[in-house]
């Protein structure tokens, strides 16, 4: 399918850096003993532990559950014994602990019984969805939003497009593009569950022009399948961030999604192509998510490579496995270099949302103390969201952050091109990071006194009120007493008229 | 391990505040050869000059603010303001002008605003006018282009002139200089005899003033080369000279007898160093890409409007500071509109 738009402002050409990991296929991890499991690896509320300490379970067994409409449940990635519940240490910017479950395995990686389902014309979309989401799925692109919900568009929306998110756009990653190349037919299997779940006309599979293997592996399985429907791969060329919700839908479809919306708005539905695999695996195998394609790479391992992990599995493991040469100088990544983050400890486990670990990278020097800002304006013309970084800066060193606010703070998608360009090597990504956090604590501050303020002035009134309800009842009681005292007297005095003398 | 980790992005481009600096000094190479073949020894004088006195400034006000001298001293701004400021010079300005000019430029126009980064006007092109409007006769005692200078001077009367002030026995400043193009034009302005506008006149050269021209072409390929090597973008130098080629084409057009050509105007005084290198000084343009148009056309509509009408021969540093006046403005009314925003 030909590529018809103009695409989106700004953006950088990067060196891809991607033969270092796309040359060998998709190797097994090796089984871990020991699996750390967070709760709370999707957007939305963690799950909650349906097992206790000293439970045995097997491999795909359910061991948390979705706590809330917003949530997915957990799965045993293995078979074994459920050795602690607790808080340990996540993979999570923060570097901060939460709630896991700690599971040994006992080595004989033994599956619970599946439930695959042959035909899957034969579930109705709830049934669909139901199915995707008590496997655990959530968007496996990096955000890790339940998928389900993603496949529920309300009856007042009608969706036109399906874009699968085949772009992967951040350089040295190439899970999605091993993954198209060797499970296309997979791929396009839940691609067509997908459709029916949401009644879509169209699909459109966006792949960069830097993996023509991919396009054509997948353009391949298309042509195998005929309950495809319209489906189309369309390359795109490559240019960070078209991998990008948002940059997608407008390089695909010319459309943008209103600020603070959803893609649903424009009446399209984003899916990344590893969620369309898992989604396949669910229905058809009755497996749930329980591992994922993620891919190993930089100059500190020897190794380079994709492996199919199971989520929980300790990052060291895969590191050892690629032969890692890891210094203490070096810095290791989940996710990629332009929008991943740095990991604390080696030992933290795999989660659903990890497609990379990045060791050493070659252009990554040591950053210098950054410069003045001298407005030349490059950071607002490699912008794919047409921001003006420069301004966005200044505001947030001043703390103004009204009027960062003003110029569309909350619309930054930290894709890091801003911080890329800049000339003064300003971390700006960061800036705006902290400025969001910082403008929401405000609001929710705001928010807080003025609720307290409300509390306070119904407080006043309604004490007020129980005064005036007091001594109204006291006035009352007064008059009362009054009138019986009075009829009382009167009594007596008739009395003593009627008392002869 | 370590404690504190970095954020993303981990990627750093090349770009560099340093490299942009160097590069707009390279491409400043040509027009300083044509300037010292024209107009003698002085032009490299000043500016090796002017640039001693930049850093020893820059230095002195790093150190009263508290700042770390090396990588400010490195970044080249200071160096880049004193090249400027000499370049605009006359090639005889005698050294107290240049000291005043530099100390102007880097004490008030920039450091007293918070140094690099923070000053609102291109603190070349004030110390510029600071100097014009101070000492006018020295600003505007330009020396004859060479083939047409009757007393040429040699290195050592240069740099004597240059100061102690003393020009050779029988030579006074006012007999060895002479009118630029600008300045004939200015008087012939008017006036039914059109001096300058006829090629036969001794100061126009083949389309332009005489070595002007050339000057000038040397400004405009290295500003091409800044344009190609991305240190500069184009919307500002071609916004400009779009402007001044478009009102002084509408004059000549109407008023061919009494008006410059368009090529004079464009080859002429400042207009090309302007273009590509003062008027592109990323702290004092705008920054948005339609703001950088409206700022453009503002210099090159005000350059023409003081060369004709106002009462300076060329209008360039004043056209630079009153567009700097509006850069906030400018740059508030031409936000782009942000992703998922209705215009």
């Amino acid at each position: 399918m030909k590529y018809p738009h103009d695409t989106f402002p700004g953006g950088l050409k990067l060196a891809g850096h991607k033969a270092i990991s796309n040359q060998q296929t998709i190797q097994e991890a090796p089984l871990s003993k020991h699996f750390v499991l967070p709760l709370h690896q999707h957007i939305g509320e963690a799950s909650l532990p349906n097992v206790e300490v000293g439970d045995k379970v097997l491999k795909g067994q359910k061991i948390a559950s979705a706590q809330d409409y917003v949530s997915v449940p957990l799965h045993a990635p293995t078979s074994g014994t459920i050795i602690d519940i607790s808080e340990q240490p996540i993979p999570h910017p923060s570097g901060l602990s939460a709630p896991c479950i700690t599971l040994e395995a006992d080595g004989k990686d033994e599956w619970i019984n599946l439930d695959p389902v042959a035909d899957f014309t034969t579930l109705s979309e709830h049934e669909i969805r139901q199915r995707i989401r008590d496997a655990g799925i959530v968007g496996l692109g990096g955000a890790g939003f339940p998928s389900f919900i993603k496949l529920n568009p309300h009856t007042h929306h009608h969706v036109e497009t399906l874009i699968i998110n085949g772009i992967e756009c951040e350089p040295y990653i190439t899970c999605d593009d091993m993954l198209m190349r060797e499970r296309a037919d997979k791929i396009i299997a839940g691609i067509v569950i997908i459709r029916r779940a949401l009644r879509v006309k169209q699909c459109i599979i966006a792949i960069e022009d830097n993996k023509p293997e991919a396009a054509t592996a997948m353009q391949q399985a298309i042509e195998n399948r005929s309950d495809i429907g319209d489906t189309d791969v369309m390359v795109i060329p490559t240019r960070y961030p078209a991998g990008s919700e948002k940059q997608l839908v407008q390089a695909v479809t010319g459309k943008t999604v209103p600020s603070g919306g959803l893609p649903l708005d424009v009446s399209i539905v984003c899916h990344n192509v590893g969620t369309c695999y898992a989604i396949a695996q669910a229905i058809f195998h009755g497996e749930p998510l329980i591992s994922r394609i993620v891919t190993v790479t930089g100059e500190a391992v020897d190794k380079p490579r994709n492996f199919e992990t199971l989520i929980g599995t300790p990052i060291n493991l895969l590191l050892e496995h690629c032969g890692s040469k890891l210094s203490e100088d070096d810095h290791l990544i989940m996710g990629g270099p332009m929008m991943g983050f740095e990991l604390l400890r080696y030992d933290l486990p795999v989660i659903k949302t990890c497609n990379c670990v990045l060791t050493r990278i070659s252009s990554s020097k040591p950053k210098p103390q950054p410069l003045p800002c001298i407005r030349c304006g490059d950071c607002a013309v490699a912008c794919p969201v047409s921001l003006l970084p420069q301004q966005l800066y200044w505001y947030t060193r001043a703390n103004d952050l009204e009027k960062a606010r003003d110029y569309n703070l909350f619309d930054c998608i930290e894709c890091g091109c801003c911080s890329y360009v800049c000339p003064s090597e300003i971390p700006l990504v960061q800036y705006f990071r902290y400025a969001k956090t910082e403008a929401m604590t405000i609001e929710a501050e705001k928010r807080k006194s003025e609720h307290a303020r409300d509390r306070y002035d119904t407080r006043l009134a309604r004490i007020a009120l129980e005064k005036e309800e007091k001594a109204e009842r006291q006035r009352q009681r007064k008059a009362a007493l009054a009138a019986s005292k009075k009829a009382a007297e009167a009594e007596k005095q008739a009395e003593q008229q009627d008392t002869p003398t | 391990m370590k404690l504190f980790g970095l954020t993303s992005p981990f990627l750093v481009g090349n770009s560099r505040v340093t490299k942009h600096m160097i590069q707009l000094l390279l491409a400043l190479i040509p027009a300083l050869g044509a300037l010292v073949y024209y107009f003698g020894y002085g032009v490299l004088i000043n500016l090796i000059f002017a640039t001693i006195v930049a850093l020893l400034v820059e230095a002195f006000m790093l150190h009263l603010r508290g700042r770390p001298l090396k990588p400010f001293l490195t970044d080249g701004s200071a160096i880049v303001t004193a090249v400027l400021l000499a370049l605009a010079l006359p090639s005889l300005a005698p050294w107290w002008l240049t000291v005043i000019g530099i100390i102007f430029a880097i004490v008030f126009a920039k450091h007293l605003y918070g140094g690099l980064g923070y000053n609102p006007f291109n603190p070349a092109m004030a110390a510029y006018v600071l100097l014009l409007i101070s000492f006018p006769v020295e600003m505007t005692s330009w020396l004859p282009v060479n083939s047409i200078n009757d007393h040429p001077l040699s290195f050592t009367h240069t740099f004597q002139a240059i100061f102690s002030g003393q020009l050779p026995a029988g030579l006074t400043l006012d007999t060895i200089s002479g009118a630029t193009p600008l300045d004939e034009m200015k008087t012939a302005i008017g006036q039914s005899v059109d001096p300058i506008f006829v090629t036969n006149h001794k100061l126009y050269g083949m389309i332009g003033g005489k070595g002007w021209e050339v000057v000038n072409l040397c400004f405009l390929i290295g500003g091409l080369f800044l344009i190609y090597r991305r240190v500069i973008s184009w919307h500002i130098p071609v916004a400009m000279l779009a402007s001044l080629a478009l009102i002084s084409s509408i004059t000549y057009f109407i008023t061919p007898h009494t008006s410059a050509t368009p090529l004079l105007h464009l080859l002429s005084g400042g207009t090309m160093i302007c273009a590509f290198f003062i008027a592109t000084d990323p702290v004092t343009a705008s920054t948005t890409l339609r703001g950088r148009l409206i700022f453009g056309a503002g210099i090159g509509l005000l350059t023409y409007i003081i060369r004709v009408w106002g009462g300076y021969a060329d209008g360039i540093a004043f056209a630079v500071l009153l567009m700097n006046m509006l850069v906030p403005t400018i740059d508030y009314y031409t936000q782009p509109v942000t992703y998922g925003h209705k215009k």
